[in-house]
């Protein structure tokens, strides 16, 4: 117990440092706004990819559908902000369970599906969503709703970045944690064990689309204005990529998986013809040279270098 | 009197979008049927087609039916093609991994298109005279006659293939299982680039119909519709090639009457809803067999 | 599993490479003192990329030319562009960059109004002026009735456009019922919708059926066959040209005969590739100029050379937005933003490309709008609408 708790207070002592250097340097200016912008990119698909992670890679559930958890969060929080003039961290929460709860409701009766199956249920439910929110003229429709207030800064969305982290590591690493691993490898054979395997895959489900409502509320309030058409599952495939490509099951893996495709997708700007060829062939390459990504199931602090510091295990 | 009317002309409106359906959903039926893949860029290949043909008819000046049938040929090679190079490799993979794979090809597809044709859309030019055929109160013009047609003859062609030629059946064994088959001496990588071939070609056969149908094609013009294909494909009951024409009409036919008497901006959603739906009550589609899973 | 070192080192390295990649891409990029730099954020890939590709277009020629006779105030103009892929957040993230990254002094762009709205905000925090070329809603220049300080446009309002086709249903056609088909993925169609509806009913009409599609969308039989059943005296379609030209080869299709009423949108040749010479017949819509008018052809033929195709609106209106800019930074006599910006305040009877135009108080060009019906695949001029001041 003792191991995890100091583990625990390093990761969030190191949490609070690069916080502290990076906020400074956008203090300081020497980071320009552009690239400000972008840290915050980076913050909210973070917590995206991690969120998304928790329901693909630890239970293995295939979901596509996680823009559309993100935009039931956004608008709940805009509308709370901004015609109700909510404090932001309500709106957040508010949006984070409102998109929890309707993970739980869409949960229940999907996640029966498996497979490929369950993949095109959940992108039909994320255009479901999408499009109904288009459909209702109270939150602007398809031309999007504005006039939101810009409370989103780095702060925010780091401090909810650790919130996120910290939650799904802690749930990860429990006997739920477990439970969901265990459906992933062989979802019968953890249900002769007496799994309550829908119990926890509905749990897993609305905890990643809570977290993705909330990352949603902080994505709403960066440009002033949102629009349906920021949800749609070209989004939500992003988001795949960026766990895919950092590896299933593993939430080092879903943090770099999000640096990376964010830098590159910023990098790229400039060309965007090839932006998606080589998003394409990278995607295609990786697939066949490295299907498990970048970490695959390893967490950073698995490595040799943090073993000391984790105690209780020689 | 006036609802009837209305309902008999949307009814008009969703066989003829209902065909196309049928025709993609076709090709994706088939590939799920041998290779269990959920073949995410058979929309884009049905977008290749669309090009394909347009280029027939602007740059070599074809007919409509031979423009037809090198776009079928063409794609067809294509689909092989991405056959041979992305999914075969991948063949033994985790599910998820084809999967992406599949997603990556579809957006290669997709901006490689972009790039050399921009993104644009282009404007097919009219292929035959326009020709509309009143029939009492009810209005149907000679293009959507054309696609009802050219679907039913391809239909009829492929049927023929697949119950009377030997390939044919060795298409339908590979699909039943594919391991068996092997042992029985059949060619499994043929049959299934074979699959893909014939089911790309269809695929293009619908592109170029709606270029001449709705006159415009764009680079992106293939993910929706893939899509509504894939959930036509399953309502009929996937692996199922009659299945996937009755649910392409049935989509089709669903999403005119939800435009014409509720909202079309509810369409796309309706045509999901509809995927939902089957897979939870009747997840073998209509025309499947119930097949419990034992352990 | 095995984690092999050689993997966490390719790794570690592409995720550094990135990071410093990213970094340096940040660094340099200062202006040279002998040009002056501008920025161009548009659509180029996306939902609205045709919109955003020929307003650039437009806007191009239009610094070509200047440059080519020998620049502004002695400087060459220097365009920079990035492409905000048609949404909203990253028209923020592009104009962002092109203020601190490429340290550009006015901004012209985007073309839809949604984008130039996300965009809006950045630009009046760092007081860099904003041209917008296509926007036509009022709230693009004007926010609970005060008047954005660095946001100008070029082109005219909705209000004015729905006005004059609303006119013309009533008072030319001497239309009683109508029918209206918005494109509800866009603010412009909408707020045209509204203002037709408002001045129509003043007028005595009666709007019987409103409806509404969404942009890409191919198919429109299914609402037009509901539309028919209401038999309308016009019907109103204040979209853009690549769906007006299906609707109107569907409507007529369908049986459809009535007058189709449409705004600038549909001010594309392509409509008639799509729709079809035949039946583009009996159709009107407003714009901002006439081919045949004499004082266009300048830009007709300029653009024709250079690109191999005539131009379309979007272009126009591109076009004249950069003229705007160089007759303003040539007044400010220098490249600061907030001399460009009064500069562009006090633009007056300015020939651009499409005509004359003055800029009123609330940052809107007073212009002259023209209603064009199509007659065999071609537009006519019907009526000139001068400003109402």
């Amino acid at each position: 117990m003792n191991s995890i708790r100091k583990h625990d207070l390093l990761l969030l002592a190191l949490g609070i440092v690069v916080f502290a250097v990076l906020q400074g340097l956008i203090s300081a200016r020497i980071i320009g706004s552009f690239w400000q912008l972008n840290l915050l990119i980076i913050g909210i698909n973070v917590i995206m990819s991690v969120s998304l992670n928790l329901i693909n890679g630890y239970t293995g559930q295939f979901s596509l559908g996680h823009a559309g958890f993100m935009a039931v969060g956004a608008y709940v929080a805009v509308v709370l902000t901004t015609n109700f003039h909510a404090p932001f961290i309500a709106a957040l929460v508010a949006g984070g369970l409102v998109a929890a709860f309707l993970g739980f409701l869409i949960g229940l009766p999907t996640l029966r599906l498996r497979g490929d199956y369950l993949a095109i249920a959940t992108l039909g439910l994320g255009e479901i969503i999408r499009i109904v929110i288009m459909n209702i003229d109270y939150v602007g429709g398809a031309a999007g709703f504005k006039g939101i207030p810009h409370y989103t800064n780095f702060t925010w969305v780091f401090f909810v970045m650790l919130v996120t982290l910290f939650v799904i590591k802690n749930f990860v690493n429990s006997s739920h944690g477990r439970a969901c691993i265990a459906i992933r490898e062989n979802e019968i054979a953890a249900e002769a064990m007496g799994i309550n395997t829908t119990r926890y895959k509905v749990m897993a489900f609305a905890i990643g689309a809570g977290f993705a409502g909330v990352a949603g509320g902080l994505f709403a309030h960066c440009f002033y204005i949102i629009n349906p058409s920021s949800f749609t599952f070209m989004a939500s495939f992003n988001y795949l990529i960026m766990v895919v490509l950092g590896g299933l099951g593993s939430i080092t893996g879903s943090i770099a998986g999000a640096f990376v495709v964010t830098f590159v997708s910023a990098a790229l700007a400039s060309w965007p013809e090839f932006r998606m060829i080589i998003y394409a062939l990278v995607l295609i390459f990786l697939m066949f040279y490295r299907p498990q990504g970048l970490f695959g199931y390893m967490e950073i602090t698995d490595f040799k270098l943090f073993q000391r510091f984790k105690g209780g295990r020689k | 009197m006036e609802f009837t009317q209305q309902f008999v002309q949307q009814l008009i409106n969703g066989i003829s979008l209902g065909s196309i359906y049928a025709l993609i959903a076709l090709g994706y039926t088939m590939i799920y049927g041998i290779i269990k893949l959920i073949n995410f860029a058979h929309g884009d290949i049905y977008m290749v087609g669309a090009y394909i043909g347009f280029f027939a008819v602007t740059q070599a000046h074809l007919s409509i039916v031979p423009a037809l049938l090198i776009s079928m040929v063409v794609t067809g090679i294509l689909g092989m093609v991405v056959e041979k190079l992305a999914y075969k490799p991948l063949r033994h993979a985790p599910r998820i991994s084809v999967l992406i794979t599949a997603i990556g090809v579809s957006f290669f597809l997709e901006y490689t298109s972009m790039y050399f044709v921009s993104p644009t859309p282009r404007t097919f030019p009219a292929v035959m005279d326009n020709v509309s055929f009143h029939l009492g109160m009810f209005v149907i013009n000679g293009q959507q006659m054309l696609i009802l047609g050219i679907t039913f003859v391809l239909m009829v062609l492929l049927t023929y293939i697949v119950q009377r030629t030997k390939i044919g059946k060795a298409m339908r064994a590979a699909s039943f299982d594919t391991e068996t088959a092997q042992l029985m001496g059949i060619d499994s990588d043929r049959v299934i680039s074979i699959t893909f071939g014939i089911g790309s070609a269809l695929a293009a056969a619908g592109g170029v119909l709606v270029g001449v149908y709705y006159n415009s094609i764009d680079p992106l013009m293939g993910i929706m519709p893939g899509l509504k294909a894939f959930v036509a494909a399953v309502l009929g009951g996937i692996g199922i090639l009659p299945g996937a024409v009755a649910g392409g009409v049935i989509l089709g036919v669903i999403e005119a009457l939800v435009s014409g008497f509720f909202s079309s901006t509810f369409r796309d959603a309706a045509a999901f809803a509809i995927l939902i739906l089957v897979l939870l009550f009747k997840p073998s589609g209509l025309f499947g067999k119930n097949t419990r899973e034992k352990v | 599993m095995k984690f092999s070192k050689k993997s966490l080192r390719m790794a570690g390295l592409l995720l550094g490479a990135a990071m410093l990649g990213g970094i340096f891409a940040g660094c340099g990029n200062e202006a040279k003192s002998d040009e002056i730099k501008i920025g161009a954020n548009f659509e180029m890939t996306g939902n609205v990329a045709n919109y955003g590709s020929a307003t650039l277009d437009g806007l191009k020629l239009a610094i070509k030319e200047a440059n080519d006779a020998g620049g502004v105030n002695g400087k060459k103009i220097n365009l920079v562009t990035v492409d905000n892929k048609s949404e909203a957040s990253e028209a923020v993230n592009a104009a962002t960059k092109l203020i601190s990254d490429d340290k550009v002094k006015v901004i012209v762009g985007p073309a839809v109004t949604a984008n130039v709205m996300a965009e809006s905000q950045v630009a009046n925090d760092n007081k860099i002026p904003v041209i917008a070329p296509d926007a036509t809603s009022p709230s693009v220049t004007v926010e609970n009735g005060q008047v954005k300080p660095f946001i100008f446009r070029s082109c005219f309002i909705d209000p004015q456009q729905g006005n004059v086709m609303a006119a013309f249903a009533t008072k030319t056609l001497k239309a009683k019922t109508a029918v209206i088909y918005v494109d509800s993925s866009s603010d412009y169609s909408k707020s045209l919708g509204q203002v037709f509806k408002e001045k129509f009913e003043a007028a005595g009409g009666k709007v019987v059926m409103e409806e509404a599609f969404l942009a890409k969308d191919q198919d429109f039989k299914a609402t037009l066959t509901k539309i028919k059943t209401a038999n309308a005296d016009v019907i109103f379609i204040p979209a853009y040209y690549e769906e007006v030209g299906k609707i109107v080869k569907q409507a007529r299709e369908l049986g459809i005969t009535q007058p189709l009423l449409g705004t600038d949108g549909w001010d594309d040749t392509k409509v008639v590739d799509i729709a079809g010479a035949d039946a583009l017949n009996n159709t009107f819509f407003s714009s901002h100029y006439s081919e045949k008018d004499k004082d266009v052809q300048g830009f007709i033929e300029a653009f024709t050379k250079e690109y191999n195709h005539a131009p379309n609106v979007f272009a126009a209106l591109g076009y004249d937005a950069g003229k705007m800019l160089i007759d303003a930074i040539k007044r400010a006599g220098s490249d600061d933003p907030e001399k460009i910006q009064k500069a562009l305040e006090e633009t007056k009877d300015l020939q651009v490309g499409t005509g004359k135009i003055t800029m009123d108080k609330n940052h809107n060009p007073i212009k002259s709008a023209v209603i064009l019906e199509m007659k065999n695949g071609s537009k006519e001029m019907k009526e000139k609408i001068a400003p109402e001041g």
